[in-house]
């Protein structure tokens, strides 16, 4: 059972996009739309090879941030939510190692399967690395109100 | 900050601010904010948490269109980085650098082409990490079908078969030395397939290409890690050397000079395409060669390892199909003419006007029907072989799909591929048409005209 807020659960399993902040080369914030996945305990998100730049700092500097804001991309959800936390990288075959999420991307995104079997027209798309996100402290706004300061939780193990 | 920049930000709704926090560990926020182009300003609302004025920010605006059952489309992102000033109660961002990706504006299969370069070097850096070569895979299968551009193999299929048919209408007819034949013709037509795959490659033609399509662009095996050039220079020599074995076999078992000098013109036009000194299609002589080796010197060929002679209407009969096969290379060429242009591929399409390209594909569709039409009336090919009109209405789509979309490659697929089974469909209707007068002539003591 996650200790997440019960409206940062289902902005999670709703969300069909996100924004993940990584901690660029330089110690800059760098921010790429993804697909959030949510099995409950851990955010999941899958990445090609192509667009790996985002791996690598993770691999230098695992301290990472997810943003929800968006509620035409959850359902017509208003709240808004940032969630820190640490996050590895899963790609011992990235070939096929990244099908572990499969049951949940195919949830959010159904046209993944005709994709794949597209997969000898986009071999380099589907050679793919997992990102796993450990939620340690979320911060979350009610309606959306950014304005507001807002709500904060701590992972049991943090606070 | 440049005013295109802050346009496409303005039509998004609402947009996140990241920074580093003093723990490490980014923060985020989404914010209102208002642009004044014009101005170059983005200033952003005050937020519950304060925004930094000390370090650098990014800031985000995405946005995506659900579609349920399927997932979503409308893609589209605009990142910024810099960092912001207090001005009243708002913050303003100051010096930014930008980067986003809109599919609208560059479709994702560009995209994904674009950074091919990316996935190479990451995977280049895992395998350094892990001691062992980290690929993409495919299985062999697909692989080799993408390598070789085997479905491609139909333009040496329908010359081949009309060769024989036209032998065959003489009498002449070997159905071993009929297989053979398809089988050298196929392995040189691989030969050429994968040797234009690393000329273009060493020439960087095909690197300088982000718009491949199915049809044009080459096999892309090279591009996206599947196979290395050696790798794919060994491919080419080994199915040269099968397919000139195989020919040489043919011409010792058949004794014939003619077939000799048809199957030394073949493989020379076939390497001498795209290798070096020659480089024909680099010189402009691309489409010719093509339809010469895939038209008289294939249709020639087959019929010389038949009948052990050459004959005008075979030469006649080839016409058409040369024609066919040059304006598929024609229209393929378009989508590619840019990163021709730049790798010194002096194509039709880099050379001709849009109007030009456009008119000169309907002016070769029209010459190839007449020429068939009149041989096929004036009785020097069999009058059946007129069914292969009814592959005309073909042309007219692929002419108005030139028209529309000359400048979408991937809505100039469609085009592409009607182009592709317009050679296909004439090319078996011609080869019918010789059926149909062989049958007739076999079954019936006195055909009537209409079927010789």
């Amino acid at each position: 059972m996650s200790w997440l807020p019960a409206p940062v659960d289902e902005l999670l399993r709703t969300a069909l996009v996100c924004e993940l902040t990584v901690v660029g080369r330089r110690g800059e914030p760098v921010t790429h739309p993804l697909i959030p996945l949510w099995d409950g305990e851990r955010i999941y998100m899958t990445s090609s090879v192509l667009f790996s730049k985002k791996l690598e700092h993770i691999k230098r500097d695992p301290k990472v941030s997810v943003s929800i804001s968006d509620p035409v991309a959850c359902g017509g959800l208003t709240d808004t939510c940032s969630i820190q936390g640490d996050a590895r990288i899963i790609e011992d075959d990235p070939h096929e190692t990244w099908e572990l999420v499969m049951p949940l991307w195919r949830a959010k995104e159904p046209a993944i399967d005709f994709f794949l079997k597209k997969r000898f027209a986009l071999p380099l798309f589907f050679e793919r690395s997992v990102i796993e996100i450990r939620p340690k402290r979320v911060l979350w706004w009610r309606g959306g109100d950014t304005a507001q300061a807002p709500r904060v939780a701590t992972a049991p193990e943090e606070a | 900050m440049d005013r295109e920049t802050l346009e496409k930000l303005a039509a998004y709704p609402r947009l996140i601010v990241a920074w580093r926090g003093d723990d490490g560990y980014p923060v985020q926020t989404a914010a209102r904010f208002r642009v004044n182009a014009s101005k170059g300003e983005l200033r952003i609302e005050r937020t519950g948490l304060p925004l930094p004025a000390d370090r650098e920010v990014n800031i985000v605006a995405s946005h995506i269109r659900p579609q349920p059952g399927v997932g979503y489309d409308q893609r589209r992102y605009l990142s910024l980085w810099g960092s912001l000033a207090a001005e009243g109660d708002e913050m303003v961002l100051r010096s930014a650098r930008s980067w986003g990706w809109d599919e609208n504006v560059t479709p994702f299969f560009e995209y994904v082409e674009r950074s091919n370069r990316q996935a190479k070097r990451y995977l280049g850096q895992l395998s350094r990490e892990r001691g062992v070569p980290v690929k993409p895979r495919l299985s062999p299968v697909w692989t080799f079908l993408l390598a070789t551009r085997l479905p491609f193999l139909t333009a040496t299929v329908v010359p081949i078969l009309l060769g024989v048919a036209v032998a065959a209408k003489e009498g002449f007819f070997d159905i071993g030395f009929a297989v053979l034949t398809l089988l050298a013709g196929a392995a040189i037509h691989i030969g050429l397939n994968v040797a234009n795959d690393v000329f273009d490659t060493l020439s960087g033609a095909d690197d300088a290409n982000y718009n491949p399509t199915q049809f044009s662009g080459g096999s892309r095996v090279i591009q996206r890690g599947l196979l290395s050039l050696r790798q794919m220079a060994a491919i080419s020599a080994t199915a040269y050397a099968v397919g000139a074995g195989l020919g040489l076999y043919l011409v010792i078992e058949r004794e014939s000079v003619e077939l000799l000098a048809i199957g030394v013109i073949g493989v020379l036009i076939s390497v001498f395409y795209t290798a070096p000194p020659l480089r024909l299609v680099h010189r402009g002589l691309g489409e010719m060669t093509t339809g010469i080796g895939f038209g008289p010197v294939m249709v020639m060929g087959a019929y010389a390892v038949q009948a052990q002679k050459l004959s005008a209407e075979a030469l006649i009969a080839s016409v058409p199909v040369a024609i066919m096969i040059a304006l598929v290379l024609y229209v393929n060429e378009i989508p590619d003419r840019a990163a021709d242009a730049s790798a010194g591929k002096r194509t039709l399409p880099v050379r001709m006007s849009r109007e030009a390209v456009t008119r000169g594909f309907l002016l070769a569709a029209v010459t190839a029907f007449a020429i068939l039409s009149l041989a096929a009336v004036s009785g020097i090919i069999p009058r059946p072989t007129l069914l292969a009109l009814l592959a005309a209405p073909l042309a007219f789509k692929v002419y108005q799909g030139i028209r529309e979309h000359y400048e979408s490659p991937y809505e100039l697929m469609t085009a592409m591929g009607q182009n592709v089974q317009l050679h296909l469909m004439s090319g078996l209707l011609l080869f019918g048409g010789y059926m149909v007068s062989v049958l007739a002539t076999e079954l019936l003591d006195s055909p009537p005209g209409i079927l010789t």
